[in-house]
């Protein structure tokens, strides 16, 4: 059985983020980048399947510019076998994503296809969903436990706002992992000495006949207002007073 | 008298014991020799030695100075111990209270009131206990009074009141020193900077941070962060420990090895001398060859020589591309290869290259929360964090790369782990963070020794107690703990003075970058000639001739004699009846472990 496995490039989550002054997005140049750190869950689930012996293949695959091959590289130091570069320069947003995700898809035909729940990035928690819908294939995201069953299934545990809900789905399926399902591992020398020799292949989005041009424009990016101090009232009067001329509230 | 040899057995056999607390004739070299009421260093919970043998050391004095009697407490119970007379960690032997010191009076809490106001005079006690204890816990101090400055006025004032009242002051900063260097010994007055916490300017071209003694560290890193540099000085302590401390003990740290110590990085200080006189070294310039570089002296003074109140420090650009690696090796041989392979092949990005063994390992992973082991299947018995610091990722990517792999083929490390984001990179640094242990000994060693000194004690100690070794491998810098259930006299015996020996013999350091503190005040001869050492207390003598600032440590207490001669001491050994043998032994000092 192949897994496939998408991973993205973000800016490090410890980094402290900056706006760039035009208001045009955030600071990436001299940026430490890494992994997403719930792609690097996701990738750790894989491994962990084929180590059981449930699984034959680990894939990765990324989208965007020359240096998700970076991100790749670490994909195959931490275990993967080989790794796909989707190649292309235009900003990708996670309808696009999804849509080069099913597309790839299609041609690996994987059993299971692992992606971290959000990016850290963006936030979006939209691309596993989406993905999902594409290929018509059943969902289960936000997975705090995995475990393959016998008869082609797996059994998902999610994590949802009231509590803990178990899936079980049908093979092919798409599962997006959330943080508590494991630690991952450390990328080991022997393993990034045999990363080196691994193929990581490339393709475009034209040969993929996949259209990614976005509908949507960002216009603007600005910091969240800073949140300013409280501000004591010394009578009921005041009170009143500030939440009709100042907050507008009344 | 026979010839003074190890044979102190046939002492014993005569029955010889010595006088207790006896007298002392003060010479006006001497250091805290009046007999004082307080005397203890520590807390009692944590193994005041009430013990009998300790050689009660008093001043050096050159043979034709007005003789000291070297009073020996009490009967030694074994040969071997002449070791004894070193004994554990905070000062040995027992330190009185210097009369010559005033005590504090209700007529100068006043005064200080009126220099400093309200707030700047806390006298009450449980205020006063955190300032009157180390770090550590092991010292504890019995000031009644603790002063918070906010300017350099303020601190002259103060130290000029004191210096005519003959009133002993202790400077203090954070108060994360390991040597008990930061705190009272008595009821020294303690004069927190604290308070002085202002940054002043920062030029971001060349780089150059002037700020006052006060600031933390952190506060400090996190200001530069955000305008594109970093202090050049990092270790555990940043979150409370204050730069004026940092510079006055001249801090190493993990950075050492890529930026250089603060002797190179200072630039400039503003220090206030003993009589308050203040002394403006706040230079902002990268080269000034005009007359001699008197800051130098201040930095690593441990306050001895001045009050450190302004600093002006060069700091480096702070680089974006991060790189830890964690590589585990078979012996400490390979370890030295490894390091000269990393020179080699990471060159100017390498920035920090660290060891730990496999028993510091273990330690770490067993007491420290959230620590992960990087190599949970390899069982080497070395470790080694290395990082790299540099402007560009594939570039410094590239070059570790070749590193690791050469390293692997020529088989100097046999596995490892290169973190993959700045929180694997931190949780690499965690593992070196290994808990202190019960005996702490911070050495500089030749690269080639640096080990060997480990496995000598191991050997040494055997069963009773767990010997680690970790440290700055990159800087010569081992820190050697023992690890053992409680304070005990016995082992202290067996380890030292046989560490600070064996180190003196390779020409190493006794206190590679923690300072002298409330250390052994004999300890720095290990290190240092007796002709150095006097040159040091001629400094003392000239900027603080009262000798007010942090007296009772070693760094401060070497007073001069005015000549260069070898110090010998004056000995005094009596029988049980107390009728003196012998009286006026003159023992030349490198005699001196051969005593009792």
């Amino acid at each position: 059985m192949k897994i496939l496995v998408a991973v993205k490039r973000v800016i490090d989550y410890a980094v402290k983020i900056r706006v760039k002054p035009d208001k045009t997005g955030v600071e990436m140049n001299n940026v430490k980048m890494s992994m997403n750190p719930f792609c690097e869950i996701a990738l750790e689930e894989a491994l962990r399947i084929k180590e059981a012996g449930k699984a034959s293949e680990v894939v990765v695959v990324s989208m965007g510019g020359p240096q998700c091959v970076e991100t790749l590289r670490t994909g195959l130091a931490m275990g993967a076998d080989s790794a796909i570069h989707v190649s292309t320069d235009t900003p990708l947003y996670p309808l696009a994503v999804a849509k080069l995700l099913c597309a790839v898809a299609s041609r690996e035909q994987p059993q299971i296809l692992l992606l971290g729940k959000q990016a850290i990035d963006d936030d979006a928690n939209q691309t596993g969903q989406m993905v999902a819908g594409l290929l018509q294939w059943p969902q289960a995201t936000f997975a705090s436990k995995v475990a393959l069953g016998d008869k082609s299934d797996v059994t998902v545990e999610r994590e949802v706002d009231g509590g803990l809900e178990t899936l079980r789905l049908q093979l092919p399926a798409v599962i997006t992992t959330d943080l508590r399902l494991n630690e991952p591992r450390y990328a080991t020398l022997p393993n990034i000495m045999k990363a080196k020799k691994k193929k990581i292949s490339s393709i475009t989005p034209e040969e993929l006949k996949v259209d990614i041009q976005p509908d949507f424009m960002i216009l603007e990016v600005v910091e969240p207002a800073k949140r300013k101090g409280g501000v004591m009232v010394s009578s009921v009067d005041e009170l009143v007073d500030k939440l009709k001329n100042e907050a507008h509230v009344i | 008298m026979k010839s003074l040899s190890r044979n102190s057995h046939n002492w014993r056999r005569l029955g010889w014991a010595v006088k207790r607390g006896e007298t002392i004739e003060q010479a006006p070299a001497s250091l805290g020799s009046a007999r004082g009421s307080s005397g203890l260093l520590r807390d009692e919970g944590k193994g005041v030695r009430k013990s009998q043998s300790r050689i009660v050391s008093r001043a050096l004095s050159v043979s034709d100075a007005k003789p000291v009697v070297r009073q020996i407490d009490s009967w030694c119970g074994c040969c071997s111990s002449h070791q004894r007379g070193y004994g554990s960690a905070p000062g040995d032997g027992q330190v009185y209270r210097d009369k010559r010191y005033a005590e504090l009076k209700d007529a100068d809490i006043v005064h200080f009131r009126q220099i400093l106001g309200e707030k700047g005079v806390v006298v009450d006690r449980d205020d006063l206990d955190w300032a009157n204890t180390d770090w550590m816990h092991k010292y504890r101090g019995n000031s009644q009074l603790l002063l918070r400055p906010q300017t350099t006025q303020q601190v002259s004032e103060i130290l000029q009141y004191c210096h005519a009242g003959r009133l002993a002051v202790v400077p203090q900063g954070g108060n994360t020193g390991l040597v008990g260097g930061s705190v009272p010994v008595f009821d020294e007055v303690i004069l927190n900077l604290g308070a002085m916490n202002k940054i002043l300017s920062f030029d971001e071209a060349s780089g150059i941070l002037v700020c006052e003694a006060g600031c933390i560290l952190e506060t400090l890193d996190n200001y530069l962060k955000s305008r594109g540099h970093t202090m050049p000085l990092d270790l555990g302590a940043k979150g409370s420990c204050q730069i004026g401390g940092n510079v006055s003990t001249n801090a190493g740290g993990l950075r050492l090895l890529r930026y250089g110590s603060l002797h190179g990085n200072v630039l400039g200080l503003e220090v206030v001398l003993a009589d308050g006189t203040v002394l403006d070294l706040l230079g902002t310039l990268r080269k000034d060859n005009t007359g001699y570089d008197v800051k130098q002296i201040f930095i690593g003074a441990e306050g001895t020589l001045g009050v450190v109140t302004k600093v002006s420090v060069l700091t480096p650009p702070k680089l974006a591309s991060v790189n830890v690696a964690f590589l585990a090796c078979e012996d400490y041989a390979s370890c030295q290869k490894t390091f000269a392979e990393a020179k080699q092949q990471l060159g100017e990005i390498l920035s920090a290259f660290e060891f730990l063994d496999r028993h510091s390992l273990e330690l770490v992973l067993k007491h420290l929360d959230g620590a992960r082991d990087p190599l949970p299947d390899s069982k080497e018995s070395f470790y080694l964090v290395v990082e790299t610091t540099g402007s560009n990722q594939t570039h410094d990517k590239e070059k570790l790369d070749a590193f690791l792999e050469s390293a692997l083929e020529k088989e100097l490390i046999k596995d490892g782990a290169v973190a993959q984001d700045i929180s694997q990179a931190a949780s690499f640094w965690k593992v070196r963070e290994v808990p202190g242990a019960v005996y702490k000994y911070d050495l500089s060693l030749p690269l080639k020794d640096l080990y060997s000194l480990v496995e000598d004690m191991r050997e040494r100690l055997r069963d009773s107690a767990t010997v680690i070794g970790y440290g700055h491998m990159g800087d010569g810098n081992l820190h050697l703990n023992v690890v053992a259930p409680s304070y005990d006299d016995k082992l202290v015996s067996q380890i030292e003075p046989y560490v600070y020996e064996r180190t003196a013999a390779v020409k190493g350091s006794v206190s590679a970058e923690h300072g002298l503190g409330l250390m052994k005040p004999k300890a720095i001869y290990y290190s240092k000639p007796p002709a150095a050492v006097q040159v040091m207390a001629g400094f003392k003598d000239l900027l603080d001739r009262h000798g007010i600032l942090n007296p009772y440590k070693p760094t401060a207490s070497v007073k001069s004699t005015k000549t260069f001669g070898t110090p010998t001491f004056d000995v005094t050994i009596c029988r049980s009846d107390e009728t003196p043998l012998q009286t006026k032994l003159k023992v030349k000092f490198e005699q001196m472990p051969l005593l009792v």
